[in-house]
């Protein structure tokens, strides 16, 4: 494991299934009387959110308060002062405050980068502007993994992600792990909506969703984020839902094995029909469970093991991850 | 990098034997890790005599496959014996090693007394004292009969008894599981060198050993074949 969770696009492959069969045992735990383990007694996680959120924030901080972490939530909405100042200052109280991590959500991409260089705790990137998310990635991976009964990584999955694919951080991702693991993954946007660069994605792309659903295991709905549509990249909300939106009827074209999947929060009758967000093929319940096991997972193997670096250099960098692969060696070894 | 820190350790030899030296680095449990917390001094007379069947480095069988089946077929009489025909009881292994033997356990004990004993696994990685010590390690499993552990005698089985910190962290992960009537201790080996006040219940084999020496145990589930082997502790045994 990196230093750090900025971008699912750090991870290996092994990083990956680390955390997976991690979050794997701790899920165990979630039908336990007592659900608490006193593994991180003692250290410190701080919520640093920018940004709304609701079941990000309450999963982090769930997760760390089943590990027996310190939590501090520290919810900065409607600072007026220039970003890149206040996040130094807030980063420089954090350290005085003695955080041994730091979730952060921000609405500028880059935000956890920048901050990873001036604290020395574990950053974790709850969600960057368009950038990454990558915990909602691991949760996700974990929620296919888990329906679709894989052992292992996710080699051969079909997995298409429909809907706005430009402004979410929940696509590019699942994109990045999703290829990491091994699984195939399809966009389908209506053209707008894709970014420039997605030539140079893992990935294939479509706009014709009908042709595409007899072929995935997993279908991603992603919400139509009306916050960022700041112009008109598509006629109408109708016309959207009839071309992109998953009815019950798209439903139906489906395999019969595999799952609806969406990040919250939904818009219903949007990008996906109560009917289809309440049948038994969708996993929309079970993910936001599954998230909170995957952050555990994350905050204990940051934060549960020695600090190689003993938190002297902010920025972790070669000789940690050499470092921490012979552990990895090591620990296989034992 | 971590571990050159007790490279300047280069007159330990007479004091090898003390349990308390430099004891909060001990490894805590049944497969000491890499760190090997004493020096090369091999002039101090301390190694063990060179084995016959010296594989790499000396390495000596302490245990055939006979006598560990043995060992196992008394330890589940004495369970038996000890808990009046194993009523309630529940064999727990500690993984990755106490948990076929715990299998095995039960398995003997069915066949003595036409019964089946419940056994399962503890994981008891997250409640070690020595998590801080290494980096994060992957996590084994824990599965429970349905019945769950209370009102049950709880019967924890570990390969190898070294320092008792293993055992701390079993009885930590108990509490959080429910309530036992009561908990026992079974092990295969017990290599003396208690760091806490623990003893065994059941034990296989009592095996003096030096601090600097390795005990593995081999099952046939997990690494092909029975045996315990008793080494001298290298960096080539991490």
């Amino acid at each position: 494991m990196n230093r750090h969770l900025i971008s699912a696009a750090d991870l290996s492959r092994d990083d990956a299934l680390l955390i997976l069969d991690t979050a794997d045992e701790l899920a165990r735990m979630s039908d336990r009387p007592i659900k608490k383990l006193p593994t991180l007694r003692g250290r410190t996680v701080v919520n640093l959110f920018f940004e709304d959120s609701t079941r990000t924030r309450i999963s982090f901080e769930a997760a760390a308060k089943r590990l027996s972490a310190d939590v501090i939530n520290f919810s900065v909405k409607g600072s007026s002062v220039a970003k890149g100042e206040s996040l130094k200052d807030t980063a420089l109280t954090l350290e005085a405050m003695g955080a041994d991590a730091v979730v952060i959500r921000h609405d500028a991409s880059g935000a956890p980068h920048r901050l990873a260089g001036w604290i020395r705790g574990h950053v974790v990137n709850a969600g960057d502007g368009m950038h990454e998310h990558p915990t909602q990635a691991l949760l996700d991976a974990f929620t296919i993994r888990r329906r679709l009964g894989r052992a292992e990584g996710l080699d051969g999955v079909r997995v298409t992600i429909v809907g706005d694919v430009l402004h979410s951080r929940v696509a590019r991702s699942n994109v990045a792990l999703l290829n990491i693991l091994g699984a195939e993954v399809t966009l389908v946007a209506p053209p707008t909506l894709v970014p420039v660069a997605v030539g140079s994605w893992p990935c294939e792309i479509s706009y014709d969703l009908n042709a595409v659903l007899p072929k995935s295991d997993v279908i991603m709905m992603l919400r139509v984020q009306q916050e960022r549509m700041t112009a008109a990249y598509f006629p109408s909300v109708r016309e959207y839902s009839r071309r992109y939106g998953l009815d019950t009827g798209r439903m139906g074209m489906l395999p019969e094995h595999a799952i609806v999947m969406h990040p919250g929060p939904m818009n219903r009758g949007v990008e996906i029909a109560a009917e289809v967000a309440d049948s038994p093929r969708s996993t929309i319940v079970e993910q936001v469970a599954n998230g909170v096991s995957v952050r555990m997972a994350v905050l204990y193997l940051l934060l549960g093991g020695v600090d190689l670096l003993g938190g002297a250099d902010p920025r972790g960098t070669a000789q940690d991850a050499k470092a921490s692969m012979e552990d990895r060696e090591s620990m296989v070894n034992r | 990098m971590m571990r050159a820190r007790s490279a300047g350790d280069g007159r330990s030899g007479p004091d090898a034997r003390s349990p308390g030296r430099s004891g909060d680095r001990q490894p805590g449990g049944s497969a000491p890790g890499r760190d090997s917390n004493v020096g090369h001094d091999e002039g101090s007379g301390g190694s063990p005599p060179p084995s016959d069947q010296a594989a790499a480095g000396s390495q000596k069988r302490v245990l055939e496959p006979a006598e560990i089946r043995r060992a196992l077929t008394r330890i589940a009489h004495e369970i038996l014996e000890r808990t009046n025909g194993a009523d309630d009881v529940l064999l727990l292994g500690i993984p990755t090693r106490g948990v076929p033997l715990a299998r095995r356990l039960a398995d003997r004990a069915a066949e003595f007394e036409d019964r089946t004993v419940p056994w399962g696994s503890l994981d008891v990685t997250m409640y070690r004292d020595d998590l801080r010590l290494r980096p994060a390690r992957a996590l084994g499993r824990t599965e429970l009969p349905p019945a769950g552990i209370d009102g049950k005698t709880v019967v924890i089985v570990d390969d190898v008894l070294y320092s008792g910190r293993t055992v701390r962290a079993a009885l930590d992960a108990l509490n959080d599981l429910g309530r036992p009537r009561a908990v026992q201790l079974a092990v295969l080996v017990d290599r003396g060198h208690r760091e806490l006040p623990i003893r065994a219940d059941y034990v296989g084999k009592n095996l003096p050993t030096s601090q600097r020496e390795m005990v593995r145990v081999l099952l046939s589930e997990t690494d092909g074949e029975d045996a315990v082997l008793l080494s001298e502790r290298t960096e080539a045994h991490v």
